[in-house]
């Protein structure tokens, strides 16, 4: 896991050496014109002057005198929303203080929250706009530079159409700014367009939602206090949210049963009750061998599962091949350890479920997700405090960015691009839906049931495909032409698979932009000597607006700092692109300008107009602000607000929060509950999937939430149900000229949302939640074993799926990999994860110099009979090989924490490409203080054959000594 | 008056770091330099117990008996410090703390060491409190404003306690007799006994 901390040749310390602030007052231009002049080169050695004494010359802490204000902002790191309290004087962040009010963190904070105030010093930020002339970086305005990217796009888009630039987002955006980039997208008019979750839980979204109705996180970290027992599968939570385990210690010294499911005995795992390890990959086998000894012993939840649950049976058919013996055979688990693990769950319910990129990051990830489902409605344990499926996201914002459809696939609360979608969020943008249209390469490209379909309504290339956008034949693609530009906006590459390939397609790009406070390891890895900017946006301290964190709950940061350096907050740069490209009106026509920048609460106020699907209506930002300033009321375990002004409101309004922000719903802080009425929060399976399948009711029995004057199942509502209902005349007159002809989703009014909640119903419907999706490959989950199997004699009875034609525009492949066997040359099973110190790619956690410290090298975990094998010791350099011939260069760390045979890599290092270090490349200043090789470098192809997601927890690799 | 002590949890400890890093944060505490640590015990195997170390401010503190130039004072809230003026560098302090707090800038390609540095219970040193003198040698005092160590304010999971050595032992002891499993307050015998 960790290495021991000493100072090697692989970091370079920070300098010291800050000249002038000895003595004086530290005002922001002081500081800012300091830490600008000596962020110098990267390499210093670390050789004296950083005592404490000296380090006085540095100091930007506290001055004494000085009025200090107090501003609240949240953690940009991971989902679970730690509030930060920043102390700033003169404009300078010289202080951080835990803050107790927030019902999320209580004050508590990682490494990484703690040192969050390291971006009001920025040293190795991106500093100002940068060119690439003659394969040097070159310093130059942020108005030549617009002026150079914007016309080289626009004839771009005039040779090969819009769908030749890719707008590649972020989920560092906040949801104003998520929002607008999605529709920015729509304006330029190209649905190639995404961001990180794609790579992070886009398998979750899909097998969750076509579950139970939504994609997310059902439950929150707080109400984990209630459970009686947690089953993590892929999820470290002690590194990756480590303040989620406030909670769920506090629910282990309650008593409640912890179980770790992992292949490695991580920081989590040595906090169980019970640790089971797995072969990686196996996640569907190990669930179904866990149902085997359920449904072996009867501990289902029956009536549950009668009255809430479509299609059981069939997976009753499926779970009764994974008897003890195929399981342990597939994943190497004993009979006893599941039987132990399932009997645990049985007996100690209500029990939730948390699970990660360790289930996600699979080319069957939505099996594995599916299956995780099905193990808690066969539990009974959904819709119910203390249960729950409590799939903890990755990014601060991932959910937002997520509910706010940065993604290729689908509009803002999950619209699809059909027409339908399109004329929806036309008509909320005030626009044509044909201008809309207008904006797009109209041709069609690929046929779907025989019929042409307009790229428009045809889902873009995901995230983790961009490179084979723009290195595969344009025949075989669903579009004009190739990519041809690129716009890397709030990404780190090093989190996606097959570098070697990204490094290529990087260099065939006509043009390379990168939006970010860092340079990022884009900056470095292409071979290029032009066509190739890096902008520098600032980062959330900068600026401000809402954030959606994991359990669904809103929050408001306030702006710490203003913008450091020549950085520019995103959706001022989106606001300059729009300009450029001569669509600023139509993107802008609800959102008043201040100036150069679009004002953040007419964008919230934008979407709440049109988020009917997911309930992202009622919360306005008043009512998020009111939620800020009064954190201090809500209960810590169940989120509600305990007497103040907002009394019995749900922290943060987590979605949905149905209506308008005048119905004052108090938010729904468990899906699925039917033990609370509709209008407090309660809810039931949402009614997704139609009425009926084969003659089977797909529509709840003798279940509904408290209250529901319809004490059965029902489908969603339109105006005709209400009509037949006779609800309509409980509609204001206003409410049903905008109602008629619509249903929950598009009713602008919320009128629709209004009366069926006021009759105690869900304005989803009511239906079963689907253990069987009809719609996916694999109806019911399978295993399937993966491209790079370590067990090639498992292939024949569990094969993966034969290659596709066309999946979001490119060929995919899956049995043509599959047909080599890999594993003799590459023996060891190779997976990867997260450490506590670092945040995705690592490019803005590396650069800090609180956090690098602590993780100066890139590592490899192996086994001390792995590594006695091959003759490897404890802290030797070695290299890392894939089978797609990608290669890192690591420190090893031998170690039992993982299983013989499997090899472990952080994913957060990069600078370095296959034993080089790129710090050459970086502009100067402006490096990480760690750098080391990216471990995705050797992870190789694999998607899902769902969303595309990336399979980067297993691949092979062979180790030598360097 | 109080009797200030630190306690780490070690059940609740996940070594996450944030008490190292929240220590960096308000004394912006040099790279090299770890008032705060966390060590692992039995790493990657079950069993596996992480603890958070720094200076335990001890009753009878070690460092301040065998100090040649007498550096060390122990204030009434039985915080021990030391004035870097006074200091020589002579790393004494560091071969008689059981926990092994005391930490030296690297001065001089030679190896002589730097002023003593170490965890202050975020209570500054002997210069004016909150000035900006001791603000520069020691770091914040929070002590002063009213405040308990950062490390443990911020602490993702509460397993580092600071405070009145009375206060931390009710809060500590309500989870032992809620866990019923056995108290194991590291370090404490060494650092407050006798």
């Amino acid at each position: 896991m960790k290495l021991k901390k000493k100072q090697t040749a692989g970091a370079s310390a920070p300098s010291a050496n800050k000249a002038g602030l000895l003595g004086e007052a530290v005002n922001r231009r002081t500081f800012l014109r300091n830490s600008g002049i000596t962020a110098g080169g990267a390499a210093l050695a670390f050789t004296g002057g950083t005592s404490m004494l000296k380090k006085a010359e540095a100091a930007n802490g506290p001055q004494p005198g000085v009025e200090t204000q107090v501003i609240r902002s949240v953690c940009t790191h991971c989902s679970v929303g730690c509030g930060v309290m920043a102390e700033v004087q003169n404009g300078v962040w010289t202080g951080q203080e835990p803050d107790y009010d927030s019902p999320i963190n209580m004050g508590a904070h990682c490494a990484k929250g703690a040192s969050v105030r390291e971006h009001g010093h920025g040293e190795r930020r991106l500093k100002y706009p940068m060119k690439l002339v003659g394969g040097k970086w070159t310093k130059v305005s942020w108005e030549e530079a617009m002026n150079d990217i914007g016309d080289q796009m626009m004839s771009i888009r005039e040779e090969s159409s819009p769908d030749s630039v890719y707008w590649l987002g972020s989920a560092k955006f906040n949801n104003e700014q998520a929002y607008l980039f999605r529709k920015f997208a729509a304006m330029w008019g190209t649905n190639n367009v995404d961001h990180q979750a794609r790579i992070c839980h886009s398998t979750t979204v899909a097998g969750v939602a076509n579950t139970w109705g939504y994609g997310a996180m059902t439950n929150s970290y707080n109400d984990m206090q209630n459970s009686k027992a947690m089953f993590f599968i892929g999820s470290n939570a002690a590194e990756a949210h480590p303040v989620a385990m406030q909670h769920i210690l506090k629910a282990k010294e309650n008593g409640s049963k912890l179980i770790v499911v992992d292949p490695r005995f991580t920081r989590t795992a040595a906090h169980s009750d019970q640790f089971i390890q797995m072969r990686p990959g196996t996640d569907v086998p190990v669930i179904w061998g866990i149902l085997w000894h359920v449904f072996e012993n009867g501990w289902e939840d029956k009536e549950f599962i009668k009255q809430r649950v479509y299609g059981m049976d069939q997976i009753q058919e499926e779970v009764a091949k994974w008897n003890p013996a195929e399981t342990e055979r597939v994943t190497g688990i004993p009979e006893a350890t599941l039987k132990q693990a399932a009997q645990t769950m049985a007996e100690n319910r209500p029990g939730t479920i948390v699970w990660c990129m360790g289930g996600t990051q699979h080319t069957i990830g939505n099996n594995n997700t599916r299956a995780y489902c099905t193990l808690q409605l066969a539990l009974g344990n959904m819709g119910v405090s203390g249960g729950g499926a409590n799939i903890f996201r990755g990014h601060d914002n991932v959910q937002g960015a997520t509910d706010m459809c940065i993604l290729s696939h689908s509009l803002p609360g999950y619209f699809g691009l059909s027409d339908g979608g399109w004329k929806h969020w036309s008509s909320v943008w005030g626009l044509e839906h044909d201008w809309v249209k207008s904006r797009f390469d109209m041709n069609s490209y690929e046929k779907v049931k025989d019929k042409d379909v307009p790229t428009i309504n045809r889902p873009g290339m995901p995230v983790s495909r961009w490179i084979d956008g723009v290195l595969e034949d344009p025949d075989n693609i669903a579009q004009k032409d190739n990519i041809r530009a690129m716009v890397l906006w709030g990404h780190a590459p090093n989190s996606q698979t097959r570098q070697p390939e990204m490094k290529k397609a990087m260099e065939k790009l006509d043009l390379l932009v990168v939006i970010d406070p860092y340079p990022t390891h884009t900056a470095i890895l292409p071979d290029r000597q032009d066509g190739m900017y890096l902008l520098p946006a600032c980062t959330q301290f900068e600026t401000y607006g809402s954030v959606t964190a994991s359990n669904r709950s809103l929050q408001w940061r306030d702006k710490v700092i203003e913008p450091l350096f020549e950085s520019k907050p995103d959706h001022i740069i989106m606001s300059m692109f729009a300009k450029k490209f001569g669509f600023h009106d139509e993107l802008f026509k609800n959102i008043e300008m201040n100036g150069d920048e679009p004002l953040i609460e007419d964008i919230t106020r934008e979407f709440n107009k049109g988020m009917w699907t997911i309930g992202y209506t009622g919360q306005s930002p008043e009512r998020i602000k009111d939620h800020m300033k009064h954190r201090g009321t809500f209960n810590e375990v169940t989120l509600k607000a305990e007497g103040g002004p907002l009394d019995g409101e749900y922290y943060g309004l987590p979605w949905p929060c149905w209506g308008t922000a005048e119905m004052k719903h108090p938010g729904t802080p468990n899906l699925y509950d039917t033990s609370k009425s509709v209008a407090e929060g309660g809810l039931n399976f949402r009614a997704r999937f139609g009425v009926e399948r084969d003659g089977v009711n797909l529509l709840a029995e003798g279940s509904y939430s408290v209250g529901a004057e319809i004490e059965d199942g029902y489908p969603e509502f339109s105006a005709d149900m209400l009509k037949q209902l006779g609800w309509w005349d409980d509609l204001t007159d206003e409410e049903k000229s905008v109602a008629e002809g619509k249903n929950w989703k598009t009713d602008q009014s919320g009128g629709i949302q209004r009366v069926a909640i006021k009759h105690g119903c869900a304005p989803f419907g009511n239906a079963k939640a689907r253990a069987v999706v009809w719609t996916f490959p694999d109806p019911v989950p399978v295993h399937r074993e993966p491209l790079y199997t370590a067990r090639y004699d498992l292939v024949p009875d569990y094969p993966t799926y034969e290659d596709r034609k066309s999946h979001y525009r490119l060929p995919t492949r899956y049995a043509s990999i599959q047909a080599d066997d890999y594993s003799k040359d590459f023996p060891l099973i190779h997976t990867s994860g997260r450490l506590v110190e670092y945040e995705g790619g690592g490019d803005e956690s590396r650069s800090n110099p609180w956090l690098a410290e602590l993780q100066q090298d890139m590592f490899v975990e192996i086994n001390p009979a792995d590594a006695n094998d091959i003759s490897i010791k404890d802290e030797q350099m070695v290299w890392l090989e894939g089978p797609e011939g990608g290669k890192i260069k690591a420190k090893a760390m031998v170690t039992n924490r993982v299983a013989r045979g499997v090899v472990f890599t952080p994913f957060h290092f990069g600078g370095h490409y296959q034993g080089e270090d790129m710090l050459d490349k970086y502009p100067e200043g402006a490096a990480p203080y760690v750098r080391g090789d990216a471990d995705n470098t050797t992870m190789t192809y694999g998607y899902d054959s769902v969303t595309q997601m990336q399979e980067s927890k297993c691949s092979l690799c062979k180790i030598t000594a360097v | 008056m109080a009797r200030m002590k630190f306690l780490c949890d070690a059940d609740r400890c996940i070594e996450c770091n944030g008490c190292v890093t929240a220590c960096k944060n308000e004394h912006e505490v040099p790279w090299g330099v770890n008032r705060r640590r966390v060590v692992t015990l039995d790493d990657g195997v079950p069993g596996e117990k992480s603890i958070s170390v720094a200076c335990m401010h001890c009753t009878d503190a070690p460092c301040q008996a065998v100090c040649p130039v007498d550096c060390f004072y122990t204030t009434d809230d039985v915080i021990v410090l030391h004035d870097k003026n006074l200091c020589i560098g002579c790393g004494y302090c560091f071969y008689a703390c059981p926990f092994g707090a005391p930490q030296y800038p690297q001065q001089t390609s030679f190896g002589a060491r730097g002023k003593m540095d170490k965890c202050t219970f975020c209570a500054g040193g002997p210069e004016d409190d909150m000035s900006q003198a001791e603000y520069e040698k020691y770091g914040r005092n929070r002590i002063a404003e009213g405040s308990l160590p950062l490390c443990a304010e911020m602490c993702a999971t509460k397993a580092l306690i600071a405070g009145d050595g009375d206060e931390v032992a009710d809060i500590y002891r309500e989870r032992v007799l809620r866990r019923g499993g056995r108290p194991q307050t590291w370090g404490w015998d060494t650092a407050y006994e006798g």
